[in-house]
């Protein structure tokens, strides 16, 4: 019996080492794969069972960490301020996942990134807790809270950007929500997730990166900038040769003048942007041509859908292959042309630094647990939008926006500030409210410069360019009276 | 059979020693490690030794102790491996238990670790009683046809009671009040008793009274009879309970015992034929079957919304163990939800001590299932033979079945984890399978009193005092 007995035997080692290829294929060949498994609760758990690092504002953190020690996850993120900060931080939730700053910094955050491998190293082989790292931001947080106290009650977004360095001082979208609420995985925070995501309102709409607007007026300070580079305009305080109404070249559709017909007629560029003439700038537009505009938009940052400030922003669009009466339109801020808060931002930084566009960045520095610097910003030119004596003719013209025309409730005592009004119709046949705009610049004493864009949706009473004056320059001066003074 | 006698002087020559001593010092090593696994897992979950430490080290330590004694009076010449290697597994198991009996996510859970403690008492006493009071191995031979009477009997019960919708369609189970046993489990030792002392009488008829066909030497119908019965009984026993594991381990084990008794190859071709027509009709006819095979093969598909099943959260599991592990008491392996600390348990171990501790653990099963084949070999009977080679075997498959099946090696089928997994009924019958293997192989170890060669057909050995 002792030959099938040893046979019997070699069998039996078979079973056993079939098992242990078995192991070593799950364990050691497929263990990657099987850890990076979109179901393998583990990554997540193991996300939640440290500290994460904090986002930090002024000094600091807007973050925190809620020691829980639930079922599954050990911690909580919560936030402080959450509504004023969600548009920069974005919820971290341990059901809904991530986005903004808190999704794009993760691997900071967390603590996974690779260059804090050293770092990681080190506390494993010490036995301290693992920890992610923080993330430093340039908002400051006096424009920041001046936007939110502004933007109460409506609906809305405001952006500051410092021109000389494209820093964001401040990023506000309102209506906005607590991103704590939605940070858990039990039912209340599934039932605050679900009511913000059916609110009409959309509290979770970034307005001021993700969502465009049409820029009305706004729009007009780079057919301006168009205009005189490309020699249009010579000289900004000689008249010009504009009709009104003046009639959308080809068609029989006049384009009118909101303000009125007032001072309109052969305006200088000054008066006209003063005053906010569609008529001139329309005419400008046309005159220019599509491809020489859609040029001009672009160096200003339009229909860039690759930038990162680090969180994705929303492209701008300024039309391509337009005919001339489309041209007109869409150089007065109207027709396709739409805008994100941060883009008209930068466009008055724009100007404000000469012409030279400063690429907006949110975050200043990633650092490791240990507040070692992992990485700091330094800011880079993101195109010359305009030559500076270009810039400086409408700086000039801004400022007596400021000073004598739609702009005046922004005026800032012993400050030069420089602003444009706006207000974009939109809806069927212009049935809803306009959108009101206001952008501007402020150069204080102290050196420090700002850069600001406030949208308004709901301007509900007022129609025309003195809705941006009434209810969004306001707002503007408050963020830049923040900062200068 | 033949030149048995002669390899019995390679295995057992004069004056050799017992060996009790380095069973003894094994021994405490099988104690050791597992009570620094249990300081450590204690350690990792609450920062501290835990506080059953003394009483779980001095249980164990006096139960192996006792187990030992007993060895060393009943069974002197016994194999020295064979003890330590079960108690290793068995503290081993007891402390992954007692580590997710601590896990708050795993839910329902029912504290098991003291329970498996008791139940693991009772299973070194049972193994104390066998090696105590079972002279000889050969004694179970008058038995046979008793145990084969007893093992349908058993497999038959649990279909006599109600189901309970705890226990997940599979009828194995009998239950008093909050207790409950796998009758199905003893029967791991009732059919190799019964198919030794069967085939011992009747394999010669069945390995020459055959007629030849097709190459093959198939059995006359009056040899095949009582064993094609007890097969089909058995299958459509446990078909009917939905235990298909059981079902593949016995039949497994029968072709094995019959191919050893009758060294005709043509035996394994027949019991595959059987098998594999077997399976088809179950498969074809049996839905869960079929819903096991497919969870075998797409183990990571999501069912519903609640994530990956079974297998795909132990191959998780295992993954996250990876080459060395998490660390004892570091993992998540509660993920695995129902059935952890039972048929899952090997998920557990995967993940906290990694690939290098699976890869202990499965030679510690496979030394223990070579110990019992060396003892088959050894044995100078044929009745121990075949006892020794099915308990071996069927051992060696039950942890190819269970193991595979969580390792997604083969599709998954119930069963415990030899020593390891949750479950009296499992643990008491691995020890009372050790202490007869252990019986067997004193006998086979045993000097000869005298020069004259054992002959194979002989009954009964001189008795010697122990």
């Amino acid at each position: 019996m002792n030959k099938p007995i040893r046979r019997v035997s070699v069998f039996c080692l078979l079973l056993v080492l079939a098992l242990m290829i078995r192991a070593n294929w799950v364990q050691g060949l497929d263990a990657s794969a099987l850890n990076a498994n979109a179901h393998n609760k583990r990554t997540i758990i193991e996300e939640y069972s440290y500290p994460r690092g904090d986002i930090i504002v002024g000094g600091q953190p807007v973050t925190k960490n809620l020691l829980v020690n639930g079922n599954y996850y050990k911690y909580r993120r919560a936030y402080v301020n959450g509504p004023m900060y969600a548009p920069v931080t974005g919820f971290d939730s341990q059901a809904y996942g991530s986005n903004l700053l808190e999704n794009v910094e993760n691997p900071i955050l967390s603590g996974t990134d690779s260059r804090l491998f050293f770092g990681n190293t080190l506390d494993m082989l010490t036995g301290k807790q693992k920890q992610g790292g923080d993330v430093v931001t340039t908002i400051d947080p006096k424009v920041q809270q001046a936007a939110w106290n502004g933007l109460q009650g409506k609906t809305g977004a405001a952006v500051a950007l410092d021109p000389t360095t494209g820093a964001i001082l401040g990023l506000v979208s309102v209506p906005s929500y607590d991103p704590t609420s939605i940070a858990g995985v039990t039912s209340d925070f599934s039932k605050n997730w679900t009511n913000l995501n059916a609110d009409p309102n959309q509290p979770m709409l970034n307005r001021a990166l993700r969502q465009t607007y049409p820029p009305g007026s706004t729009f007009k300070l780079v057919t301006a900038a168009a205009a005189l580079e490309t020699g249009q305009i010579t000289d900004i305080n000689a008249a010009t040769d504009s009709p009104n109404p003046y009639m959308l070249p080809g068609t029989n559709t006049p384009l009118p003048n909101e303000a009125g017909d007032t001072g309109c007629t052969n305006a200088s560029l000054n008066t006209a942007l003063a005053l906010s003439c569609n008529t001139v700038f329309g005419k400008l537009g046309a005159e220019i041509g599509p491809s020489r505009m859609l040029q001009e938009a672009n160096k200003f940052g339009f229909n860039n859908s690759n930038l990162t400030i680090p969180v994705g922003v929303t492209a701008s669009n300024f039309d391509s292959n337009m005919n001339l009466a489309q041209t007109a339109q869409s150089s007065i801020g109207q027709y396709d042309t739409r805008a994100t808060p941060l883009q008209m931002a930068e466009i008055s930084a724009a100007i404000a630094n000469n012409g030279s566009l400063m690429q907006p960045f949110l975050v200043s520095e990633e650092r490791a647990a240990n507040n070692s610097v992992v990485s700091q910003w330094q800011p880079k030119q993101l195109s010359q939008a305009t030559t500076p004596d270009v810039a400086q003719q409408i700086q000039t013209m801004m400022v007596n926006v400021v000073q004598n025309g739609t702009g005046t409730t922004a005026q800032i005592p012993g400050v030069q500030v420089g602003g444009k009004t706006g207000t974009a119709q939109h809806g069927m046949n212009n049935s809803d409210n306009p959108y009101a705009w206001f952008v501007s610049w402020a150069k204080g004493t102290n050196g420090k410069e700002i850069a600001v864009a406030v949208v308004v949706e709901n301007s509900d009473t007022q129609r025309g360019d003195i809705s941006g004056m009434m209810l969004a320059a306001p707002i503007a001066k408050a963020m830049m009276q923040a900062y200068v003074q | 059979m033949s030149g048995t006698g002669s390899l019995t002087a390679t295995f057992a020559p004069q004056g050799a020693p017992n060996r009790r001593n380095t069973e003894l010092s094994l021994l405490a090593f099988a104690v050791l490690v597992p009570v620094l696994a249990y300081a450590e897992t204690g350690i990792a979950m609450d920062g501290r030794l835990p506080a059953g430490m003394l009483g779980y080290t001095l249980g164990l330590g006096f139960f192996v102790l006792l187990a030992h004694l007993s060895v060393r009076r009943f069974a002197p010449h016994a194999d020295p491996l064979l003890l330590p290697l079960a108690a290793l597994l068995n503290g081993l198991g007891l402390v992954f238990i007692w580590r997710l009996d601590k896990s708050v996510q795993l839910h329902p859970n029912f504290p098991a670790a003291q329970l498996q403690l008791l139940w693991s008492g009772l299973g070194i006493a049972l193994f104390i009683a066998v090696i105590g009071l079972l002279k000889d191995h050969r004694m179970l031979q008058r038995y046979t046809y008793l145990s084969g009477f007893a093992a349908l009997v058993l497999l038959a019960l649990p279909a006599f009671f109600p189901t309970r919708a705890a226990d997940f369609g599979a009828k194995i189970w009998i239950h008093f009040g909050s207790f409950s046993i796998q009758p199905g489990e003893f029967v791991k030792i009732l059919l190799p008793v019964f198919f030794s002392g069967f085939l011992m009488v009747k394999r010669d008829a069945l390995a020459l009274a055959s007629r030849r066909l097709l190459g093959l030497y198939l059995p006359r119908g009056r040899d095949l009879g009582p064993i094609v019965v007890v097969w089909a009984l058995s299958v459509l026993i446990l078909v009917f309970e939905t235990d298909l594991g059981t079902s593949v381990l016995f039949f497994g084990m029968f072709v094995v015992m019959l191919y050893v008794a009758t060294e005709r190859t043509s035996w394994i071709l027949f019991g595959l034929l059987m098998a594999g027509l077997g399976f088809w009709t179950v498969a074809r006819a049996e839905g869960h079957v079929q819903a096991r095979i497919q969870e075998w093969l797409h183990p990571l598909l999501t069912q519903g919304g609640n994530g990956v099943g079974q297998i795909g959260q132990a191959l998780f599991a295992l993954g996250a163990g990876g080459t060395i592990g998490t660390g004892l008491g570091e993992g998540h392996s509660w993920l695995i939800g129902f059935a952890a600390k039972s048929d899952f348990i090997l998920g557990t171990i995967g993940e906290e001590i990694g690939l290098a501790g699976v890869m202990a653990v499965l030679v510690l099963y496979a030394l223990i299932a070579e110990r019992g084949l060396r003892t088959a070999l050894a044995a100078r009977d044929p009745f121990g033979k075949l006892l020794a080679v099915g308990l071996s075997a069927a051992f060696a498959l039950q942890v190819f079945i269970v193991a595979g099946g969580v390792t997604g090696t083969i599709p998954l089928t119930g069963m415990t984890l030899p020593f390891v997994a949750q479950g009296g009924s499992s643990v008491i019958t691995n020890w009372a399978l050790v202490a007869i293997l252990l019986k067997v192989s004193d006998v086979a170890r045993r000097p000869a009193p005298d020069a004259v060669p054992v002959t194979p057909g002989r009954q009964t050995e001189p008795e010697k005092a122990a």
